[in-house]
């Protein structure tokens, strides 16, 4: 990982070359650097940073995730990694989730492909330019997106004789 | 548990088999009569229903479908295949790979919503009589799995014969469901389930299988 003042340095120059709006800020947690990405600049910003100098140039994952109370709600990760460099980056963007929509990066990054699907799948997460944005896993008819945190669980009620009182004559 | 060994010919002195043959070639040239003719049929038929007969040829050959699920799949696979469970022994280790040549489709491990359809479309392709044990937590109830992937115990889309507990069941549970399952099959074969499940029409007929010209045109 970069230090904070790398990332500091990273960050600057992407803001050099893409303008000041690309780069919303950095983070610096446990080590780990972290540079918040506006959505629309999302395809650029990873585009410049695996053809810059010190160049990141493995896509590792894409996530998604889902920060139910703040605004905007849903956020998709990106890890980078220099293999030469032994050295990790993680951009990370939010949107929100009334429309959520992303520039695919499987031009820069073909393995993108299957990570991008899967968070479409599980946040409904949609990338523009994306060539076949399928669900991965549930299957092809399955309304809903399952890992938003506002989709219920499912499951069934299980009775113990602890929670008997919840299911009044059960026994009927 | 005490192991008592009963003769096959009801305690008499084993006969030489020289004996025996000269028997028969009497029985042949119908030179034997009276008390040795019946004593001679006596030990050799056996009279019963013929649906007994035909449950007791079910039972104990019992094709297994090949088919694994998640992870009660590796402990089936050690009690069909296994010589130290030895399947053999209750007529059921002839594993079949394909649903037209099997019977009895064993649930090994949890069953995702996107496997229930292929579930039952082996389950509508074996051929009757067929029976299905549902193997663990997971296939039974879907144990820990309370969540949108999996679906809530196999028996919302197919008649389930039998569950066996456990996760996973150890082999001399399964074992022991299987040989529940024998007993059923000896007592009542299907125990009415297609009044059950309102499953009727999904027996296959003569005339809803592909036709050969149909196939040519």
């Amino acid at each position: 990982m970069p230090d904070a003042t790398g990332l500091e340095l990273i960050a600057q120059a992407v803001r050099a070359e893409l303008g000041d709006e690309a780069v919303v800020g950095t983070s610096f947690f446990r080590e780990q650097a972290t540079l918040q990405v506006a959505p629309e600049r999302l395809h650029d910003v990873i585009g410049y940073l695996r053809q810059a100098d010190e160049p990141w140039d493995t896509l590792m994952s894409v996530h998604g995730c889902d920060y139910l109370p703040e605004e905007p709600r849903l956020g998709i990760h990106y890890e980078l990694l220099s293999m030469e460099r032994v050295d990790r980056l993680r951009v990370k963007t939010r949107v929100g989730v009334d429309d959520p929509r992303v520039p695919s990066v499987v031009d820069l990054f073909a393995g993108a492909n299957f990570h991008e699907r899967e968070v479409f799948d599980m946040f409904g997460v949609e990338f523009d330019g994306h060539p076949d944005l399928r669900r991965l896993l549930m299957p092809e008819d399955y309304v809903g997106y399952p890992q938003r945190r506002d989709f219920p669980l499912g499951g069934e009620p299980v009775m113990f004789t602890f929670n008997e009182h919840k299911y009044p004559r059960w026994y009927d | 548990m005490e192991v008592t060994r009963t003769p096959v010919n009801g305690g008499r002195a084993p006969q030489d088999l020289r004996v025996r043959q000269l028997r028969a070639q009497q029985m042949l040239r119908d030179e034997s009569a009276g008390k040795d003719l019946d004593e001679y049929v006596e030990e050799r038929l056996l009279f019963t229903k013929l649906e007994t007969a035909q449950n007791w040829a079910r039972k104990n050959c019992l094709f297994p479908l090949g088919f694994g699920l998640a992870c009660c799949a590796i402990e089936m696979i050690t009690v069909i295949g296994s010589p130290r469970n030895d399947l053999a022994r209750f007529g059921a280790e002839a594993i079949r790979f394909t649903p037209r040549q099997a019977d009895l489709l064993i649930l090994s491990g949890r069953v995702s919503i996107k496997m229930a359809p292929i579930i039952r479309r082996l389950y509508d392709q074996m051929l009757e009589p067929k029976w299905v044990i549902a193997m663990g937590a997971c296939s039974s109830t879907a144990g820990m799995f309370s969540n949108y992937a999996v679906v809530q115990g196999a028996d919302k889309f197919l008649p389930v014969d039998i569950y066996v507990p456990g996760c996973p069941p150890r082999p001399e549970a399964l074992i022991y469901g299987i040989m529940k399952l024998q007993d059923k099959i000896m007592g009542t074969p299907d125990m009415g389930w297609r009044e059950r499940y309102n499953a009727y029409g999904t027996e296959e007929k003569p005339e809803t299988a592909i036709a050969p010209e149909a196939e040519l045109a």
